[in-house]
């Protein structure tokens, strides 16, 4: 039960996207159709929690009990890094299928903010090894959940004509901050 | 192009990275809720810029080419780490304030941005002038962004009360949403004025895609290209009108 409360919590109430502002580059800018952008959102869930999982163990088996924690930061960049790639030749290997789906956005994920943002919630909030897989798991959940719903606005914005002021990154700003709004609601939730 | 004023002017007006370049979002939504949380990130990213541009200049001939991204990587998180603990210790409450934001430098476009398209590339003196440049340009935005959504939504600035006790706050200015919102207004505004700005191209797509993933700064000098080219495009049409028009005013004289 509490650990659903986690998952729901970091996908809704505290969207990576929309209220932490993790991750907001590939939001803007791999939202423009609605496939690219769900093949976005699985390549985060899938990076997102499986770093999660490798940074809790090295956190609280290495870095704790030699007292390293401040050196976390470049720890975990480069853990984020090396797997991305490792990720990336595996899938290769293993799953053509998936690779084809996935394989275009892995290398934009290591200088995603959200990676290493969920990663860091993960360390602050001193959560175990189990709640930090679902805490990572929520939180890329709620990335993938926000750039499909841009993805769906923009789809339906491109055909309507726009103030010319407003025209390209001004509206999908502003449709940002309108489904911020409606994420605000999820306040109330937890 | 490499002189120190040349470089500081650029980075803060030209290539201004927040309001031209459109770079490193996160931190500017997330942080400037209030004056004094932007300026304190602008400068501590300032200062991490400056550093890993003068290491990564000194060291451009030494990291191989192949394993240059992981390299720098390293590099700008060192300096992220030193960066946060000298805040731990000298500047809690605002240490406090900006929390997770400062761990996530390392992975701030702008920083690698440079590193890749200019650091790189040139001599040491430069890069660290470009370095306080963009860092300027990067915290003179964050403070403007800071200040209109603290006076608006707190009525307050630095922390003082400004607004007159008759004016009721727009709180959503200092949530979330109002984030996006005050960002949205600007490159309004920069897309009436027709002033540059990455997100301002008419008709055409930007080189990068808006992905500050996927440039790593290279594509910085693509979207000027392309901008370039729009301006050039324009200027050749306005020719091309006078042009006609001089012929058509010609035509009307012969006719007479």
């Amino acid at each position: 039960m509490n650990l659903i409360l986690v998952i729901l919590t970091a996908a809704l109430v505290n969207n990576v996207v929309l209220s932490q502002f993790y991750g907001l580059c590939p939001f803007l800018g791999v939202s423009k159709q609605l496939k690219t952008a769900a093949g976005m959102g699985a390549a985060v869930v899938f990076v997102v929690t499986v770093s999660s999982a490798i940074c809790a163990l090295l956190y609280n088996f290495v870095l704790v009990p030699f007292s390293l924690e401040y050196l976390k930061t470049i720890v975990f960049i480069v853990v984020i890094a090396a797997l991305v790639q490792l990720v990336e030749m595996v899938l290769k290997k293993m799953s053509r299928g998936l690779y084809v789906a996935l394989g275009v956005y892995l290398p934009l994920i290591t200088t995603n903010c959200c990676v290493l943002g969920a990663v860091l919630t993960n360390v602050q909030n001193e959560y175990d090894f189990i709640t930090s897989v679902c805490s990572g798991f929520g939180a890329s959940l709620g990335f993938a959940i926000s750039i499909v719903l841009m993805a769906g606005v923009r789809e339906k914005i491109a055909h309507n004509t726009v103030t010319r002021s407003f025209q390209g990154m001004p509206v999908v700003l502003l449709s940002a901050c309108l489904m911020a709004i409606a994420f605000y609601g999820f306040r109330g939730l937890v | 192009m490499n002189k120190p004023l040349e470089r500081i002017v650029n980075g803060v007006i030209k290539e201004n990275p927040t309001l031209v370049l459109m770079l490193g979002m996160c931190p500017t939504l997330a942080v400037t809720t209030s004056a004094i949380n932007a300026i304190g990130m602008g400068i501590s990213t300032m200062a991490v810029l400056i550093m890993s541009n003068l290491m990564i200049s000194a060291l451009r001939k030494v990291i191989p080419g192949g394993v240059r991204m992981p390299a720098y990587i390293v590099i700008v998180a060192s300096f992220v780490t030193i960066v946060e603990m000298l805040m731990h210790a000298y500047v809690l409450s605002l240490y406090n304030s900006l929390g997770v934001y400062i761990p996530l430098i390392v992975v701030n476009c702008i920083i690698l941005g440079r590193a890749e398209s200019y650091a790189s590339k040139n001599p040491v003196i430069p890069s660290i002038f470009d370095g306080l440049g963009m860092g300027l340009g990067f915290t003179i935005s964050l403070t403007i962004i800071g200040m209109i959504r603290e006076l608006l939504g707190a009525g307050t600035l630095f922390g003082f009360q400004i607004m007159p006790s008759i004016y009721t706050p727009v709180s959503i200015l200092v949530l979330a949403p109002g984030a996006f919102l005050v960002l949205a207004m600007l490159s309004a505004i920069q897309n009436r004025l027709k002033l540059p700005s990455a997100t301002n191209v008419p008709h055409e797509e930007l080189a990068c895609g808006g992905n500050c993933a996927r440039c790593t700064g290279s594509a910085c000098s693509l979207n000027h290209m392309k901008l370039a080219e729009a301006k050039a495009e324009e200027a050749l049409k306005l020719q091309e009108q006078k042009k006609a028009a001089k012929e058509n005013a010609k035509k009307e004289g012969e006719g007479k």
